[in-house]
């Protein structure tokens, strides 16, 4: 888990290259993917907390993240709310409704709580479609309002990218911090025991309902974010696909890694723009490198440096001894 | 109206009949590994549009391009175990889940590049002409697709229950190691259990394929209601599972009818999540469950 | 300090326990016995609220505890160690035992997100009662290993360690000698003694005979389900009933 100051020091690093890499991309077609980056990000690591420290899949996060983008949407640019004001009230009826269908459906495990959760998200993606009269149906909901603060309008990509990176760099501090509290290890208690963690006091039931709220709230500002930076929104964004992306970035990062997460939201979102040359050959090649992936790295791509580095040494310490 | 109801309870049969189907493919891999294969919707695209893809394209007989299909979905199936399944057999449920995912994204995709984008249609086994029954109608194609069904079950259970390999597998679903033990090539029923379900699906995929289309992404959605009807018979690969589809089937089609079509796909994943929450060991008791 | 009445539990049509009564007093160690099949792992089940028995009631210090969840009994000052051992396999061995001071700390999921200096403070005291809590059973030195690669025997002594960070009023061990060498058992026997000199009440279930004779102050016997003895250690060895049922048993 590191000590504190690498902990510190790791996020400092990864906050300065994050800071200057407007530089070295600015202006092109990239900085837009990197907004995307931005947001994948926060719902990555908001999944992995989930996942890969409590043990409990889901299979509907993106229902999470539609629903804060359509509440975000719907409040602003149908009922003319404040957009600060309305992804505050997305997150908070989000959190709501993840309490109120943790429980019930945290009870189940392993595969039944995959279907649990794949079920709630398409009937929410079922919703999106058919209440044409508020969402505007397949078609999307357009003319949702940029942020703003004071006289600055959030309309670039330049903007934007400052504005989802603070979130998603908060995100990543504020899930590294917990990760290392002694929430964070009752967490991965339950992971690895549940019985034991319970008879050491851990009250498993609850711990686990607020992290799938936590888990779901960020993934609600993130679709806030995500609606106030397109102005456009439909329900294709928030299908059962892009839950089953955001499980993969999660894994192909590295359960229980925080910047893991980070890796594989990456990834995965400037990988399609690398495959889009070979057009419809990339669907297979997601599904082969999803399926390569798990299979050959199952530690994900974080814990390439441990597997590569006794290598090195193996190789260097060779070179020594011929030297 | 009472006719329009009879109408609604037979076509949901009919496509409860396709669900059950797909319902004991499932309930069957699970049994034998504990997996559910997330891949099981593919196999049903794979019968539909390698059928389509043999009459049309190669003038095969009906007859010959169907069975054709139902030996490559097989084919597929097990070869996914061979390169998939079994070399990660000590792997956690999660990553299964994630395999199974990968496998039907590849799939499906395979099946785009191969037969495009377009929606294909089957002909009718025998005729078009409907018949009618006590004011409803029905086509032959649906008296296949019951009769057929029928004809599965009939011999899924007499393979379960009276062939060696059939016990072998019950053995199996009741207690790995134990049946390891007593001499059971374990491995072998777990292949087995994949051709037996790629083949179950892909007949599913056939038979409907002259009412409602195919093309390369069918898999998704029927492979869901196929869990689903799993769900309700308590993960049996028996009558249970039938029953499971066929009043999945017949809840969504007075779903649609009644209420509203645009949430017809949404009637069955409320049912999931009821019975997951309130009955997860199925929606008959314990007992009368055969578990395969 | 703890009583159980007229405990029954039947599991389909089998009935693995039936009217268990006994009581443990406050400080002594208590031995539970019995060929195997006899119930003793499935009464430890009832008691920390992990099976929900058929009939019967438990007391801790006079109340009524019947039925309640394990977290909630470790707040009552009851703990327990497990047959298999439960660890948290890919944690430290540290990181175990701060879980086992779960109940001994406050911070929620918002102050840990923001590490408040409260929180910062906690997690000092946490890490140092850790720390004691692993020198009591000899495991300082090993605080940094990943708790799933211990050998068998120290990762007995962890799950103790674990289970004595909740400072609780009893614990129950379930077989804590199974799979431990003689110098290993020798140890362990010291160690329970020094468990019951800090003041917390002892449960055993045990099959290394020689352990149990040696320091249990009473011992309960099960059979096929069913109390068949209790008594001292001399009173049991002396017994023609259990001598009969061990023997009988094989």
């Amino acid at each position: 888990m590191g000590s504190e100051r690498t902990n510190l020091l790791k996020f400092l690093l990864f906050s300065g290259s994050v800071l200057v890499a407007p530089v070295l991309f600015s202006g092109g077609y990239l900085m837009n993917v990197l907004v995307f980056v931005g947001i994948n990000t926060m719902l990555a690591v908001a999944l992995n907390l989930l996942l890969g420290y409590a043990g409990q899949i889901s299979l509907g996060q993106a229902a999470f993240f539609g629903l804060g983008a359509y509440i975000s949407g719907v409040a602003t640019a149908t009922y003319g709310l404040n957009p600060w004001a309305a992804m505050g009230c997305a997150a908070a009826i989000v959190g709501l409704i993840a309490f109120a269908i943790g429980f019930p459906i945290l009870k189940l495990k392993g595969h039944y709580l995959a279907m649990a959760t794949l079920g709630f998200g398409i009937i929410v993606y079922i919703a999106f479609n058919e209440t044409v009269e508020l969402t505007g149906g397949p078609s999307g909901l357009t003319g949702i309002p940029y942020f703003t603060a004071g006289t600055v309008q959030f309309d670039s990509d330049m903007k934007n990218y400052y504005l989802i990176w603070g979130f998603a760099l908060m995100t990543i501090l504020l899930s590294v911090n917990l990760v290392n509290s002694r929430i964070g290890r009752a967490l991965r208690a339950i992971h690895d025991s549940e019985v034991a963690a319970r008879v050491m006091g851990v009250n498993a039931r609850l711990l686990k309902v607020q992290i799938f709220t936590l888990s779901a709230v960020i993934s609600s500002v993130a679709g806030s974010l995500y609606a106030h930076t397109m102005t456009f929104i439909s329900p294709a964004s928030f299908g059962f696909n892009f839950s089953v992306e955001l499980l993969t970035m999660v894994v192909i990062g590295g359960l229980g890694s925080v910047y893991g997460s980070f890796l594989g939201a990456a990834l995965l979102t400037l990988l399609p723009e690398f495959l889009r040359t070979f057009q419809d050959y990339d669907i297979v090649a997601y599904g082969l490198l999803l399926i390569l992936m798990t299979m050959y790295m199952p530690g994900g791509l974080v814990r390439i440096p441990s597997f590569v580095s006794p290598i090195l040494a193996k190789i260097k310490a060779g070179v020594g001894k011929h030297a | 109206m009472s006719h329009q109801i009879l109408q609604y309870i037979l076509s949901g049969l009919s496509t409860g009949a396709i669900y059950s189907l797909i319902g004991i493919g499932f309930a069957i891999i699970y049994n034998s590994t504990g997996i559910i294969n997330f891949a099981q919707g593919e196999f049903v695209m794979l019968g539909g549009i390698m059928t389509w893809f043999f009459l049309s394209v190669f003038q095969l007989p009906l007859i010959a391009a169907m069975v054709l299909a139902i030996a490559l979905s097989t084919a597929v199936g097990v070869l996914f175990e061979r390169l998939t399944i079994r070399p990660l057999r000590n792997a956690s449920p999660l990553i299964l889940v994630i395999i199974t995912i990968g496998a039907s994204i590849l799939i499906r995709g395979m099946a785009m590049l191969i037969w495009g984008k377009d929606t294909h249609s089957l002909p009718m086994f025998t005729g078009s002409e409907p018949l009618t029954v006590a004011g409803a109608t029905l086509l032959p194609q649906h008296l296949w697709i019951f009769g057929i069904t029928l004809f599965i079950i009939a011999v899924n259970r007499f393979y379960f229950h009276h062939s060696i390999s059939g016990k072998a597998m019950r053995a199996c679903s009741h207690n790995r190691r134990a049946a390891g033990l007593v001499g059971i090539d374990v491995k072998r029923m777990v292949l087995f259990s994949f051709a037996i379900s790629s083949a179950l699906g892909s007949v599913a995929g056939i038979i409907t394929a002259p009412l409602t289309m195919t093309s390369y992404d069918v898999g998704i959605m029927l492979g869901l209601k196929g869990f689903c009807a799993a769900i309700i018979g308590g993960m049996s690969s028996g009558i249970a599972t039938v029953v499971g589809g066929l009043l999945l089937g017949v809840l969504e089609s007075l779903g649609a009818g009644m209420v509203s079509s645009g949430y017809k796909d949404a009637i069955a994943f409320i049912i999931l999540l009821l019975i997951l929450v309130i009955r997860p060991q199925g929606l008959f008791k314990k007992a009368e469950t055969e578990r395969v | 300090m703890l009583r159980v009445e007229g405990i029954t539990q039947v599991f389909g049509g089998v009935t693995a326990l039936r009217d268990v009564s006994f009581s443990v007093a406050e400080g002594e160690i208590k031995g539970v016995i019995g060929p195997n099949g006899a119930g003793k792992t499935t009464l430890f089940n009832i008691i920390t609220g992990i099976y929900r028995q058929t009939a019967g009631d438990v007391f801790l210090e006079n109340k009524i505890v019947t039925s309640f969840q394990p977290e909630k009994l470790a707040l009552r000052g009851m703990v327990r160690t497990f047959q298999n051992v439960e660890l948290f396999g890919a944690m430290t061995v540290m990181e175990n035992v701060m879980v086992g001071l779960h109940t001994k700390s406050r911070c929620g999921i918002l102050s840990s997100c923001l590490k408040l200096p409260s929180h910062l403070r906690e997690e000092r005291h946490i890490l140092e009662k850790a720390m004691t809590c692993l020198d009591f059973v000899g495991l300082a030195e090993d605080a940094s290993l990943v708790a799933g690669n211990l050998p068998f025997g120290k990762g007995r002594m962890l799950e103790i360690a674990r289970a004595m960070a909740l400072e609780p009023r009893i614990i129950l061990l379930d077989e804590p000698a199974a799979g431990l060498n003689s110098r290993e058992t020798a140890e362990l026997g010291a160690l329970i003694r020094k468990i019951r000199g800090s003041g917390v009440t002892v449960v055993l279930v045990e099959h290394d005979m020689e352990l149990v004779m040696d320091i249990c102050d009473t011992i309960l016997v099960l059979n096929l389900g069913q109390r068949l003895a209790e008594g001292t250690p001399r009173e049991i060895q002396e017994n023609p009933a259990v001598i009969a049922a061990y023997l009988g048993e094989g």
